[in-house]
């Protein structure tokens, strides 16, 4: 499964480095990524891919304990959200 | 990777309340009729129990999954006045409603759909047996939903079921008017609808289906902001290209909950949905458009224009348009109808005109405890009436709330909103009503 990950907050030292580290713990390949500074805050979007027995909520979960712990909100979703959305 | 369309996707479920408002397993209770009520009550609760066990559990997964909040998990069934005829051993129903509830409690769904009676052209053995069974059954439970049909297109309206339904209504409000919610009178049912009140399985449908119903006025609201002074023709435009977004969404979850339950997929409801929570009204787009409040002149113009450019859009988005698809404009789960009404700029008949152009009818509309029987049959009769000669569904569920009078309102709780009672026309339909019988369909239903 391919997953969106989106961090959003006010940018520091270290949010790259603390997401892409949970990233790699949790076995979770780093496919395509971007950031930037969208109107002062920090956005960093990464697509991910899950091997086949990974388990998407407790992923999520941690993902979003480490967004808590820096000072940014992390969102996980499946990626085929975003293709139904805004592709024909 | 398009960053815009990630955020914008985002903000659409984060901030602009975006989500799925329902998805409703409709199933089918044709093989639970026996003639002993207990034996049928007892195949149906094996029924819907067996069918839908995974139905909340898999909503969950694709919730999370997703992060589409899915607001309902529902089920609805087919009509108990079909399935209940064949017992011979009771005249109440109640029985069916309770083993309706106690499934649903057990499956940790919010509603159940199908205590319902067709009787749009006559009654069948059951059909009496069930209205009278309504406010009963309704008090004894709480997720249990109801409807009747009385009317269509191709047969008319049954004058003697829109009395009937009248003092039904009458009796259940008197034991509790909040129940009154749990009940809505149709012209045109359709069979696959997944909201409620009155979503029931129809007998043309497969056994077990999958249908999903979104939601989104806040989505749309928000895309129109940008579009502020700017002609109509790029405001329906705009309508379209969100409505296209929403929809998708529809789609993708009901496909993978079809997946997911190896369940067939029925239809996407395209409805604008209102809650009361701020920015998530209908109302609130109209008046985005350009009227100060709803209901002002207009507003029967307006609601118009979005409801086909709602359809326009969802409908290339997804496999198969059902359900009731159109905005809705129930007044107390809608927090700029509640103000409308509240200010005096909305009223009964300036919300029955509305209804010829959207979908649904006069919903969730309080109304004083001293009118009776008969001006609620009559005000439904007016609404079976611009559905029967529209083509298109018309419903009614409205509130008396004993002992309130305008000024005053009720409270539903929750989703459900608060409703200011409202003024209706004091003057008297019982002679009207009183002669009974059925109104012919309309000359141009005879299309064959």
């Amino acid at each position: 499964m391919k997953i969106i990950i989106t961090v959003v907050g006010n940018d520091k030292v270290g949010i790259v480095a603390a997401v892409s580290q949970k990233l790699s713990e949790l076995q979770v390949n780093i496919i395509d990524m971007s950031q930037t500074l969208m109107h002062g805050s920090f956005t960093m979007m990464l697509m991910g891919e899950l091997n086949a027995e990974a388990d998407f909520a407790s992923i999520k979960k941690e993902l979003s304990t480490v967004g808590e712990q820096i000072g940014v909100s992390i969102h996980v979703e499946n990626q085929e959200l975003f293709d139904a959305m805004q592709n024909i | 990777m398009e960053t815009k369309q990630i955020r914008d996707t985002i903000a659409m479920i984060d901030e602009q309340h975006l989500d799925i408002r329902t998805i409703t397993m409709g199933i089918s209770l044709l093989d639970c009729i026996d003639s002993d009520s207990h034996k049928a009550c007892e195949k149906i609760y094996d029924k819907i129990t067996r069918c839908a066990e995974n139905l909340v559990p898999v909503a969950e997964e694709l919730e999370n999954e997703y992060g589409v909040p899915i607001v309902n998990k529902r089920i609805t069934v087919t009509p108990i006045s079909l399935i209940a005829a064949a017992a011979t051993d009771t005249d109440s129903y109640v029985e069916y409603a309770v083993t309706m509830e106690r499934a649903a409690a057990s499956l940790g769904v919010d509603l159940i759909g199908g205590f319902s009676a067709l009787v749009q052209k006559g009654y069948q053995s059951g059909d009496r047996k069930l209205i009278a069974s309504i406010p009963d059954a309704l008090m004894a439970t709480s997720r249990v939903c109801s409807s009747v049909n009385v009317g269509s297109t191709k047969t008319g309206i049954n004058m003697d079921a829109v009395a009937e339904v009248g003092e039904m209504v009458k009796a259940l409000a008197d034991k509790s008017p909040l129940k009154c919610m749990n009940f809505v009178a149709f012209a045109n049912a359709v069979e696959d609808n997944p909201f409620m009140a009155g979503g029931f399985h129809g007998v043309g449908e497969a056994d077990c289906v999958i249908n999903v119903g979104i939601s989104g006025p806040g989505v749309v609201k928000r895309a129109l902001e940008k579009v502020r002074g700017k002609s109509f023709d790029i405001v329906s435009e705009t309508i379209k290209k969100t409505a296209f977004k929403v929809t998708r969404i529809g789609q993708l979850i009901g496909t993978q909950a079809s997946e997911r339950l190896n369940v067939p997929f029925g239809i996407v409801d395209l409805s604008l949905a209102p809650t009361p929570a701020p920015g998530d009204s209908v109302a609130e787009i109209l008046e985005e458009i350009g009227l100060e409040s709803v209901g002002a002149p207009g507003t029967t113009a307006g609601l118009a224009m979005l409801n086909d450019a709602v359809k326009k859009g969802g409908i290339m988005a997804c496999e198969h348009v059902g359900g009731l698809s159109g905005a809705f404009i129930p007044v107390s789960e809608d927090a700029g109808m509640i103000k409308a009404a509240e200010n005096g700029n909305l009223n009964i008949e300036k919300l029955e005109a509305m209804t010829a152009v959207c979908s649904v009818g006069l919903d969730m509309i309080a109304v004083p405890g001293k009118t009776t029987a008969s001006t609620i049959s009559a005000i439904l009769a007016d609404e079976a009436a611009i559905g029967v000669i529209n083509n298109k569904t018309t419903a009614i569920r409205v509130i008396p709330v004993p002992g309130k009078d305008v000024g005053e309102e009720i409270d539903f709780g929750g989703l459900f909103g608060r409703a200011p009672i409202m003024r209706v026309n004091q003057s008297s339909p019982a002679a009207f009503i009183g002669r009974g019988g059925h109104i012919p369909a309309p000359i141009h239903s005879f299309k064959n």
